[in-house]
């Protein structure tokens, strides 16, 4: 009987001691934190990916309830629904964000860009771009080891074995831009979405004169400036033997696709049944 | 001509592989192996053979099926796996506690962490130190040498576990007819493979000859169980030799100690790791209630090696 | 015999083209003399397409404090200034010119006298070496001239001079050493000249025992000149190890030689060096090691700047059929080419042909953490550790496991059992380091 209560009394004790130098502790090294920030942060995708700009989640969800507008904020990563609860929590206006997604501006497959030389070191993009040019005769082209899909941290993008370039899952793509950071290329871009998945691009970066480049790759963009003279918005520029559509300007005519020769213009559509 | 192959520098490359790695090993094993088949007899053979098989083929079995990866029982460390706990077994342990102790040394020691190289533990030694102590009867049986055949072999006391008990090693020895020649030559009762001490030495050269290991695991653990024992029976002669020879010693400080994956990487780090073996080992020798403690010391300094790894760096060039 | 004491390995030395004389090459009706012959800033072109060059003639001239002076190395006409692929396939800026003839300027002594004696100022010195565009040609390519000044409060006592030649196959400067000992030796003393340094050694390995001998026994006419044989061991050449090896120092960690008082310069660099003050002759042509184990004739060849190299492989026996890999300079620092159309560079030391038993890399295994890369990293690096930050993108970390002292010779990616790429990831993991490093800046 003597042997439980004194262990009990020394056990009550001991927690008692513990329990006061807890909340002392507690109160001492307290620190307000606006409770917004949590209700924010509960409402942001967690994917902590930095493509907002700030270093995470809570990063974000800090800058949005000490911002007197939304206007500047955005998580690309959760696009216009979750800024409409983040307004709603806080009960500050965020304006209409256009959805972006992804593109890879290459369209060098297998068959329009023949291999000619073999790579045998570290199976990393970067670490082949920092050698050479690439086991293709087109220096600007994509390598496919899939810098960017190690980079993708929704799984939006895979490398397709058959054409050895990276495919994008559009309904996994958040365009938070970590590709783009990866590729050492400079191949992917995060465009506009486009209505029902509808957008056209230059599929190619290769700044070749034109003969030298459909050399090395019958998809190029040959910089013949034919897709500028039809395009009826100056949506398309011609820098260095490489026309780029402006997505703010384009229209989606489609007049330049029919125009292009190598095809280096690529339309995609997406069935509206998937929608 | 074809394509041409490209790749970043180095272009040639030494020719080393694991395979070759892990055979050197076992041909370092090979001396002390025979010696201990020449005197155990048959038990060792079999245990030895039960050993590498079931871990080869735990190996296989796991990698194919429950990983259902690449299979890389082919770069020989399964074997080298397998013969090491093998050599750490009495020779006259029931065949099946072996395959239970190959389960758990490459189940449990080696694939659980992501197979070679990731282990932080010796996989021979999770494996005997778990049949240790699920099976201590069994596992401390110890047949005499030279009692052929030996599956019916009179069992006995091993040296360390007469030196628990008595006070003063070098009376121990003489009263039991021991000699540190003896001793060397593998005359005595315990695991069959670590008894034959100059065999043990003998693949110790080789593993440096062939720049398998460096000196500096093996060569601290001597120093310091050295030292250490001759510290602790200050006046007895023969208890530092008899530490350096008797037990799993040899066959701990050699071939277990020095294990790629679990032991630190810079050489300093290596004499810290093997300074740590020594003491330990001679603590639970002596105050320990456990008659031999090579395992528990290298499996205990095994934590240890990511901390060291830390802390201690090789030597950088232009630091003086 | 000393040698550098911090890691290294001992590659099989296959020295095929070994103790060979050096063979003139023949001059192909074109060449492409690229304007980024060196590290640094690429120099500035000041021919226009129609002009007619000479041989030696400037073509492209230094822009900036690093860069150097470009030369013609044939006379002909300059047809066109255009971007040409070098051996990593990226672009540069080069001069093509189509060959007449082989006229040289007359300011050049063609003659085959050995001028020992040498009148002109320090800084008539420094000026001809600048001029003649000279650069290291052990590999770095580095403009001489800026080597050979060091900053005023630092002062040279040591000139140390590499005819190690550590990388397997090549032989080009051993060559150099036999056929212009006294050159080399009178070079020596230019560079003692300018430097003010009373003691000049020639760090040779052990290897190359014809050559120590027969310059043991001219430098006894040089006053200050030692011959040291070194222990054969790899990479001995790198000028860190090199430093180590002759006067037991250290450079510290980011520091430059001058900071143990030494100074470093390849055997080519010197007898350019020679040529360039006591014959006016500006570096357009340098030896070159054609080599291979099945080559046909692995030999030395002096090679003119631009040349393209197939030209000079057809001259030496051709490509041989077993090859599978080509390497711009020797195996273990060397440059795998995707296509030997590429003109030669003032740092092209060789080519190698691998043939098809060598040349796959066999496939990575797991880390066994055998410790073989550390025990081999002449920096005293971790490279198995920098090799998994790396792959996790960990620069924070790679920064402070000193990835910058990497100069990578390849010795980790050499010694592993398992056949890791260590070195791709280290070298990329440098790279962006330093890219991080120079930002902060």
């Amino acid at each position: 009987m003597n042997v439980i209560l004194i262990s009990l009394l020394t056990l009550g004790i001991l927690g008692a001691v513990a329990a006061t130098i807890l909340f002392l502790t507690a109160k001492k090294f307290y620190v307000y934190q606006d409770p917004l920030i949590d209700q924010v942060q509960a409402v942001l995708p967690a994917a902590n990916c930095g493509a907002c700009g700030f270093a995470g989640c809570s990063g974000f969800a800090n800058a949005c309830v000490s911002a007197t507008s939304l206007d500047a904020l955005l998580c690309p990563v959760g696009g216009n629904a979750v800024m409409q609860n983040v307004s709603a929590i806080l009960g500050k206006t965020s304006s209409e964000a256009v959805p972006k997604v992804a593109v890879l501006r290459c369209a060098g497959t297998c068959e329009h860009r023949p291999q000619t030389n073999l790579y045998n070191g570290a199976k990393r993009c970067s670490i082949a771009h920092n050698l050479y040019s690439g086991e293709t005769g087109c220096s600007f082209g994509c390598i496919g080891f899939g810098d960017c899909e190690l980079a993708c941290t929704f799984g939006a993008i895979s490398i397709n074995a058959a054409t050895q370039l990276p495919e994008i899952d559009e309904n996994k793509c958040t365009s938070c831009g970590a590709c783009v950071k990866a590729c050492p290329k400079m191949l992917l871009e995060i465009r506009k979405k486009g209505a029902e998945n509808h957008r056209i691009y230059v599929a190619c970066r290769n700044e070749e004169k034109g003969g030298i480049a459909r050399k090395s790759c019958s998809a190029a963009c040959i910089g013949c400036s034919k897709c500028q003279k039809v395009c009826d918005f100056e949506a398309i520029s011609i820098n260095n033997n490489l026309a780029f559509i402006h997505d703010d300007k384009c229209t989606l005519c489609g007049k330049c696709v029919e125009t292009c020769s190598t095809k280096a213009i690529v339309e995609f559509k997406l069935k509206v049944e998937s929608l | 001509m074809t394509k041409l192959i490209i790749s970043p520098s180095p272009h040639i490359h030494s020719g080393d592989s694991i395979q070759k790695n892990m055979f050197g090993v076992l041909i370092a094993l090979a001396p002390a192996l025979l010696m201990g088949f020449l005197f155990f007899g048959v038990g060792a053979i079999l245990t030895t053979l039960t050993a590498i098989i079931s871990c080869v083929l735990f190996e296989y079995l796991i990698q194919k099926f429950l990983l259902k990866g690449k299979t890389s029982i082919t770069d020989g460390s399964a074997i080298v796996t397998g013969t090491l706990l093998a050599m750490n077994l009495p020779s006259i342990i029931p065949l099946w506690m072996v395959v239970i102790g190959s389960l758990v040394a490459i189940g449990v020691g080696k694939m659980t962490f992501g197979g070679l190289g990731n282990n932080p533990f010796n996989p021979a030694l999770v494996g005997r130190v778990f049949m240790l102590i699920s099976f201590p009867v069994a596992m401390t049986t110890w047949s005499l040498p030279g009692t052929f055949p030996a599956l019916d072999a009179q069992s006995g006391a091993t040296p360390l576990a007469l030196a628990k008990f008595s006070d003063s090693i070098t009376e121990m020895m003489h009263t039991n007819n021991f000699s540190i020649l003896n001793f060397g030559i593998g005359y005595m009762g315990g695991s069959f493979g670590e008894v034959s001490a100059f065999a043990l030495l003998l693949g110790f050269a080789f593993l440096l000859f062939r720049k398998i290991i460096s000196w500096h695991i093996p060569v601290s653990i001597f120093a310091t169980v050295f030292v250490f024992s001759g510290l602790l029976h200050w006046g007895d002669v023969a208890a530092p030799f008899f530490d350096l020879f008797a037990g799993g010693l040899m066959l701990g400080a050699i071939f277990m100690a020095s294990d790629f994956a679990t032991s630190p990487m810079s050489h300093f780090g290596q004499i810290i790791y093997g300074v740590g073996i020594g003491i330990i080992t001679i603590l639970i020798r002596n105050f320990g209630s456990y008659p031999e403690g090579v395992s528990f010391a290298i499996l205990i300094m095994n934590a240890f090696t990511p901390l060291i790894n830390t802390y201690v760096k090789p030597k950088r060039f232009g630091k003086s | 015999m000393h040698t550098f004491r911090i890691g290294g390995i001992h590659p099989k030395e296959n020295k095929l083209s070994a103790g060979k004389t050096i063979i003139r090459a023949e001059i192909p009706p074109q060449v492409v003399i690229s304007l980024s012959n060196h590290t640094g800033a690429p120099a500035k072109a000041v021919v226009e397409k129609g002009d007619t060059v000479r041989v030696g003639q400037i073509i492209g001239e230094a822009n900036g404090f690093i860069s150097a002076n470009v030369h013609s190395s044939v006379s002909g006409k300059v047809s066109k200034i255009d971007s040409q692929p070098d051996v990593s396939g990226r672009k540069q800026l080069a001069v093509f010119i189509d060959v007449e003839g082989d006229e040289w300027l007359e300011t050049i002594d063609r003659s085959p006298d050995i001028i020992s004696q040498c009148n002109f100022t320090k800084e008539e010195i420094l000026a001809k070496i600048k001029n003649a565009g000279i650069v290291g040609l052990g590999g770095a390519t580095f403009p001489a001239h800026v080597k050979l000044s060091p900053p005023p409060d630092k002062k040279a006592n040591i000139l140390i001079i590499n005819g190690v030649e550590c990388e397997p196959y090549l032989t080009c400067d051993h060559a150099l050493m036999l056929c212009h000992a006294d050159e080399i030796l009178i070079g020596v003393t230019i560079i003692m000249k300018v430097l003010d340094v009373k003691r000049a050694v020639i760090g040779i390995e052990n290897n190359k025992k014809d050559v120590i001998a027969h310059l043991s026994k001219l430098a006894k006419n040089y006053q200050g000149i030692e011959i040291q044989a070194l222990k054969t061991k790899y990479p001995q050449g790198g000028e860190k190890q090199l430093i180590d090896a002759v006067i037991r120092r250290q450079v510290p960690s980011g520091k430059l030689p001058i900071e143990v008082g030494a100074v470093v310069q390849n055997v080519a660099t010197v007898f350019a060096i020679y040529q360039a003050v006591q014959k006016n002759k500006p570096l357009f042509e340098r030896v070159m090691t054609i080599t291979g184990k099945d080559a046909q004739n692995p030999g030395n060849y002096l090679v003119r700047i631009g040349v393209n190299l197939s030209a000079i492989v057809a001259q030496a026996g051709g490509i041989p059929e077993t090859t599978e890999k080509i390497i711009a300079g020797g195996p273990m620092m060397g440059r795998a080419v995707a296509s030997l159309d590429t003109p030669a560079v003032k740092g092209s030391a060789g080519i190698l042909f691998i043939n098809n038993e060598q040349a796959q890399r066999k496939e990575a295994a797991n880390c066994i953490r055998c410790s073989k890369c550390v025990n081999a990293c002449p920096m005293g690096l971790e490279p198995y550790l920098l090799m998994t930050q790396s792959e996790n993108s960990l620069w924070d970390k790679m920064e402070t496991n000193h990835v910058m002292d990497c100069m990578e010779c390849g010795c980790c990616s050499y010694v592993c059992p398992s056949n890791r790429p260590i070195l791709d990831y280290v070298r990329y993991g440098k790279t962006t380091v330093g890219g991080i490093i120079r930002g902060r800046k």
